[in-house]
């Protein structure tokens, strides 16, 4: 494969990878202006111990995040589990919560003077360690899961029955027959899940924060916050972008060369549910375990906020609203577009180069959000000033923020689709984009629609690109949050976020409605 | 739908476009405080007002990386320090003397750059179930006594804590200040991300006492009347005692110097002044304003003799932090 993309397709997937490395080319501006003590800040012990620290968080939530969302992703494709469509759109809500929602949920039930501490002291039951490491561990997993869970499902719904029927029809048990089968060719769903949960965590600033575990993000907080030191962060961020490219490579690595699409004509048919029997029951009380804890539990919080206070949130949500859904829609619908070129280069023309683009797509991916947000105002102010303080610039951020969640889904589901069928079309006589709209396309609906409802899930709440880029008085539902919840006033958090969260549910919902049950040829 | 909304949307943006003079203002003080007051200025003088809120420290190295691009006319700040660092970076203009004036000489910028709008005394918060106020020592220093081993908490990363880290530097010398650091360190303090959840820890009996800003009590009453909290001011003259501002800065090179007069002039006048007493619950800076009933007066207060300017050397005070490793 040493055919040479088309123009178009080269072109925009560079003038994608450019922007995503942008807010690494802003740090390294800055970062020039640190002078040796700077330097030597960076170097010493306490460094290394929060990058161990982070790291150690990091691989722990992504390994406990996966081992969560693979029985989910499956019973919600595979199985005959009764509503598996509200089972997967209230699966998919915690990513809409903001972590320090999360974080703050831990503590009002597991903290000092809890709702669940008192209950569980009560009875002499030992109270769960809700600072430090394992209340971080929990928030996090809580609010990451679902990267994996829609990465699987998607590479669930594209993967053709025929192997699995042809394993299962060799006489392979089920049980086998999935791991022989099934679990090997979501190998890719795995890997861009791990990367979105793992990198997720290095960047995430509210739960860590609120839960007291040190990690690097707080670090680089703490020099914009307290110092203004732009410098000393840049090397910070710098250090965290290191690591993200170790990560990177480490992942090329894992992810090996296999081939995962079918070789067969594309034909796909829905496949036969496997029956639950005895085992219905076990499977509903997971799911109900991880929405009780994802969601349940953030709306009680949320309600027992609002009811100490309900009255006094004055002033309509219905801007805010709809200031979330355009925002949140627009930064979905341009981070597939931006995706796609760079995962077909990957995928459809792999060379050294085309794999460098697509991995540039994570550069700002790991870094706390505060610090894309400011490379965007320099980039703004500096090179598109009659772009600043517009929609755009904020559109900009989403999309150079949550790229790498969309290049992931669409870069796994690409590889499950044999490149034959587009040619085979294109030998019919049809034109490369007829064969793109008409074939390839349709073929990428589940990984592009579930591409799209992370971006928009995870962008729903976004808050300091939004804060510092919207048009001045755009509002959204994450700033009025922040706005109730910045001096302590709880209660009048709550109503937005429950419609945040209510709004969430409705978009992911639509999504889900569109994508299908079965793989469609 | 999309395209409906997007029309709404450059509709706003247009028509306030078209208003007759617009100033921009970036509020690193919240929307719900401020908002209403902001209002009655447009009220007031037919001045309409664009305002981007945002986190004072954020909002502070947005204006430095924007630097004489901005689209900001008006700083309205949280802490002296974000303005401080502002000054230094040379992105400030004077004031008038006469806005300048109306402010104790302490409350101000020295060289005229900024001006105190309303003050924000540091307390000790503490749980009335655990702790009686005789209990409290005089000064914030004796906290690192080990009675109070297991019972405090704190917010470093927090620009509030950290101006009064400066303080302590400047008014005890970097010795004590270090020492005090680290006793306190040693006592086991919880660390909190900020003044709310130090209040809703104390709420929850977590901790018996923190180091806050004195107004965040009256929010979180608001939410919780019975919450069992009480604020307690350390002795006058003490640097836990320290009284911060928020403050108004003019930007260097807006194009709107009056209106921004006019801006930094209102929030001086009375109605302002008592907007900030019964609002927010902080103190007015200007002669003649009441201070809200629940508070004791300022000069009881008794902030000690500092230049608020000088709180700007954040970077030593987050380098001790660092050192101390509480940071």
């Amino acid at each position: 494969m040493t055919r040479r993309p088309p123009v178009g397709l080269w072109v925009s997937g560079w003038v994608v990878a450019a922007l995503a490395v942008l807010p690494a080319v802003y740090l390294g501006v800055r970062a020039a202006e640190a002078d040796a003590s700077t330097w030597g800040l960076l170097l010493r012990d306490r460094t290394w111990g929060l990058l161990w620290r982070t790291l150690g968080l990091a691989a722990a939530v992504t390994v406990l995040a996966a081992a969560v969302s693979l029985p989910l992703a499956w019973l919600t494709t595979r199985s005959d589990l009764p509503g598996r469509r509200v089972w997967t759109v209230l699966l998919c809500v915690p990513l809409a919560v903001p972590t320090f929602v999360s974080g703050y949920v831990l503590l009002a039930a597991f903290g000092t003077g809890g709702v669940l501490e008192e209950a569980l002291t009560r009875w002499g039951l030992p109270v769960p360690p809700v600072y430090g490491f394992p209340g971080a561990l929990l928030a996090l997993t809580v609010s990451t899961y679902p990267y994996f869970f829609l990465a699987l499902r998607a590479g669930l719904l594209s993967q053709d029955p025929a192997w699995l029927e042809g394993a299962r029809s060799l006489g392979m048990s089920p049980a086998r027959a999935f791991w022989k089968v099934t679990a090997p060719l979501l190998r890719p769903a795995f890997v861009s899940g791990a990367l979105l949960v793992g990198l997720y965590v290095l960047s995430d600033f509210g739960a860590v924060a609120l839960l007291q575990y040190d990690a690097f993000s707080r670090a680089i907080y703490v020099q914009y916050e307290g110092a203004y030191d732009r410098a000393y962060a840049a090397l910070l961020g710098l250090a965290l972008v290191a690591v993200t490219v170790v990560v990177l490579v480490f992942e090329v690595w894992l992810r090996g060369r296999a081939g995962y699409h079918r070789s067969s004509k594309g034909a796909a048919r829905a496949m036969a549910p496997v029956t639950l029997g005895r085992w219905r029951v076990p499977a509903l009380v997971f799911c109900g375990a991880v929405v009780m804890a994802g969601v349940v539990l953030p709306v009680g919080v949320l309600l027992y906020w609002g009811a100490r206070g309900l009255a006094e949130e004055g002033g309509s949500l219905m801007e805010p609203a709809l200031g979330s859904v355009l925002a949140s829609v627009l930064g979905a619908v341009m981070s597939v577009l931006g995706a796609l070129p760079l995962a077909f280069l990957a995928v459809r023309y792999p060379s050294r180069l085309t794999l460098a683009m697509e991995r540039a797509s994570y550069a700002g991916y790991a870094l706390p959000p505060i610090v894309l947000a400011l490379s965007l105002v320099f980039l703004g102010v500096q090179v598109v000033p009659f772009f600043y303080g517009t929609l755009v610039m904020l559109v900009l951020a989403y999309v150079v923020r949550f790229l790498p969640q969309a290049v992931g889904t669409v870069r796994s589901s690409l590889l499950q689709l044999n490149p034959h069928l587009g040619e085979a079309a294109a030998s019919l006589g049809q034109s490369p984009t007829s064969v793109f709209r008409r074939v390839t396309l349709p073929l990428l609906r589940p990984g592009l629609l579930a591409g799209a409802a992370l971006v928009f899930l995870t962008a729903m709440k976004e808050l300091p690109a939004t804060l510092l880029l919207a048009p001045i008085g755009f509002e959204t539902l994450a700033t009025r949050v922040w706005s109730a919840t910045a001096e302590g006033r709880f209660a009048e958090a709550a109503l937005p976020a429950l419609v945040l969260m209510a709004v969430s549910t409705l978009g992911v919902g639509l999504l889900v409605s569109q994508e299908g049950d079965a793989p469609r040829g | 739908m999309i395209r409906t909304l997007l029309l709404t949307l450059l509709l706003t943006l247009s028509t306030s476009a078209m208003a007759a003079e617009t100033l921009t203002v970036y509020s690193g003080r919240n929307e719900k405080l401020v908002g209403p007051l902001l209002k009655k200025f447009t009220e007031k003088t037919g001045i309409e007002v664009k305002v981007r809120y945002g986190e004072t420290p954020q909002l502070a190295a947005t204006l430095l990386e924007e630097g004489d691009k901005t689209p900001a006319d008006v700083f309205f700040a949280q802490d002296a320090g974000a303005l401080g660092a502002l000054a230094n970076a040379g992105r400030l203009q004077a004031l008038p003397k006469a806005t300048l004036d109306k402010v104790d000489a302490r409350f101000r910028s020295p060289a005229g750059l900024w001006v105190g709008t309303s003050g924000r005394a540091r307390v000790v918060a503490y749980n009335t179930k655990k702790v009686k106020p005789a209990d409290l020592p005089k000064s914030i220093l004796e906290f690192t006594d080990a009675k109070w081993k297991g019972r405090l908490g704190w917010a470093p990363t927090n620009a509030s804590f950290q101006a009064f880290v400066t303080a302590l530097r400047l008014l005890k010398g970097e010795e004590a200040a270090s020492n005090w650091l680290k006793g306190i360190q040693a006592n086991g303090a919880r660390v909190y991300k900020n003044n709310a959840a130090i209040i809703e820890a104390l709420g929850r009996g977590e901790i018996d006492a923190g180091f806050v800003n004195h107004y965040y009590l009256f929010a979180a009453k608001k939410s919780n009347a019975a919450l069992p909290v009480e604020n307690y001011f350390v002795a006058a003259g003490d640097p836990g005692a320290l009284v911060n501002v928020a403050g108004v800065a003019i930007l260097h090179g807006t194009k709107k110097t009056e209106a921004a007069h006019k801006f930094a002039a209102f929030l001086l006048e009375p109605q302002a002044q008592e907007y900030f007493s019964q609002e927010t619950y902080e103190y007015p800076l200007v002669a003649g304003v009441k201070t809200a009933a629940s508070l004791p007066a300022l000069s009881k207060v008794g902030s000690p003799d500092l230049d608020l300017s000088k709180l700007d050397d954040l970077r030593g005070t987050v380098k001790m932090l660092q050192d101390t490793g509480v940071l």
